[in-house]
């Protein structure tokens, strides 16, 4: 008996799939960025875009215009990084840090904090804001991190469109603000301009999480909705990675649908607050 | 049986004509069943633990990463979009509005036509705008089989029009006998 024949479509999707992998294999050897282990569906559809966009017969072409144009590799890094972003997201898991981690975080004598996956930086302008008003930002360090040079660039400038700051206002109320958002920022015409002292303690930094190396004895990582986009292994290995920047008994906050849960270094973690996804590490 | 998921789309009126659906199916539905329903952005997990008090199937929301198992209906959490991957596990992503939708029904319907191709039912059901339409002709491309509520007597009638209108749907039918279909495609003989 002859084995059952692939159906066509079958076949074009495994091409496909292949031709995928040859061109995250082409980026990393040549730039150094590993998009390998990244969730196959988004990825998948992010490819395809940019391939209608930029008018490219198939993958295999893509691939060669990627290793000869570096400018048309950025646009790919773009397309594969989602810069979605708000402030204070996710207000009730503020609240919480706020009542019931900072308070623990005040037990040390200064505290370390890494944003990993900061974007365009409004995740790192609200923690700031938090600690400001909870007494400790003075005694605090925040190291915001990100692969996209582009949004660690705006993250820096701390300017956002006024049209958001309704919600970013709502948001910061509903998360225990102690104050008003305006006290925060300067506005012209079309922008809200974040107050320099705020970033005093921030350090904003290019890294990736995939190859570049681990940070130490952070009190708190704050890693949220950016694991998503990783498939199993990889969150495994990059929560290791968290694993070994944080001190015993550090927390881990994660964004509103990530879990440790399904994975094996949950082991090493105990979930502290599960709705709001923050957890803590084992001291040993 | 061939099939190894359902995915549902619904936008206005949804909470009614899902539980009219979902409440239809026995505990031991042998598939899992991915919903996305249009939301406010602010929106909880109240929709899935209203639906989870009234269907036999567990109902929750998805979590990223989380392998689909049988007998459970997985709701696109609000603001984010669902996407199936070829492992048969959930993935979330925060990517931009698709169609002005996020969650979008065309990306869910899209990956899982990629995940399961002929292997996938698909349901449009009532709702306000086109979205669903262009997964629905996509998941038709890959030889599924598609299942619309019949316009005239859904609450809301565009989105199961347009869908009508996109690809060649096997099956229009009236909200009450969507969820028998379902459940009888199952049923011992
Ligand atoms: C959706 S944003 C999350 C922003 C913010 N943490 C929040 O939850 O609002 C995801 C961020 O992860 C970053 N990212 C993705 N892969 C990365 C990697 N390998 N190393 C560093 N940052 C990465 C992207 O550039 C993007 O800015």
């Amino acid at each position: 008996m002859s084995p059952a024949r692939e159906e066509p479509a079958g076949e074009a999707k495994e091409i496909e799939d292949l031709e995928i992998s040859l061109l995250l294999e082409a980026i990393f050897r040549r730039y150094g960025y590993d998009f390998r282990d990244y969730a196959r569906a988004h990825l998948r559809r992010r490819l395809r875009h940019r391939l209608e966009l930029a008018g490219l017969a198939d993958l295999g072409a893509m691939q060669h215009r990627v290793l000869s144009d570096r400018d048309f590799f950025e646009l790919l890094l773009r397309d594969l990084s989602i810069n979605v972003t708000e402030m204070f997201r996710d207000p009730a898991a503020y609240r919480r840090i706020r009542e019931d981690v900072v308070p623990l975080l005040k037990t040390y004598p200064f505290v370390k904090i890494w944003h990993a996956g900061c974007a365009t930086g409004e995740e790192v302008y609200s923690m700031a804001i938090l600690l400001h008003e909870e007494g400790l930002l003075e005694r605090s360090r925040i190291y915001a991190t990100d692969f996209n040079r582009v949004a660690l660039q705006k993250a820096r400038e701390g300017v956002y469109s006024l049209e958001r700051v309704r919600q970013y206002s709502s948001n910061y109320q509903k998360s225990g603000g102690r104050a008003s958002l305006v006290d925060y920022y300067r506005t012209d015409n079309e922008s809200m301009l974040l107050k320099n002292w705020l970033r005093q303690q921030v350090v904003f930094a290019d890294h990736n999480l995939v190859t570049d190396g681990v940070f130490s004895e952070m009190q708190l990582v704050v890693c949220r909705n950016v694991v998503i986009y990783f498939n199993r292994d990889l969150q495994e290995r990059i929560f290791n990675t968290f694993y070994q920047s944080l001190c015993p008994g550090g927390f881990l906050w994660l964004g509103a649908k990530e879990s440790l849960k399904l994975l094996q270094i949950g082991e090493k973690f105990r979930e502290l607050y599960g709705e709001e996804k923050i957890f803590k590490k084992n001291l040993q | 049986m061939p099939y190894r998921a359902v995915v549902i789309g619904v936008s206005a009126g949804g909470l009614e004509a899902l539980r009219e659906v979902l409440s239809c199916l026995p505990a031991d539905f042998p598939l899992p069943l991915l919903v996305v329903q249009h939301l406010g952005v602010d929106s909880d997990d109240f929709l899935a633990r209203w639906l989870d008090q009234r269907c036999a199937i567990k109902v929750k929301e998805a979590e990223d990463k989380e392998p689909a198992a049988p007998g459970t209906a997985y709701l696109a959490p609000a603001n984010y979009h669902l996407l199936m991957e070829d492992d048969g596990s959930l993935a979330l992503s925060l990517e931009d509005w698709v169609n002005f939708s996020r969650p979008s029904i065309d990306l869910l319907f899209e990956s899982a036509a990629e995940a399961y191709g002929k292997g996938l039912i698909a349901v449009v059901l009532t709702g306000a705008n086109d979205d669903g339409s262009r997964g629905l002709a996509a998941m038709k491309r890959s030889g599924g089989l598609a299942v619309v509520q019949d316009p005239a007597g859904a609450e809301f009638p565009v989105m199961p029009r347009a869908a009508i209108q996109a690809t060649q749907v096997d099956f229009v039918l009236p909200l009450p006998a969507i969820g028998r279909f379902l459940a009888n495609l199952y049923r011992p003989a």
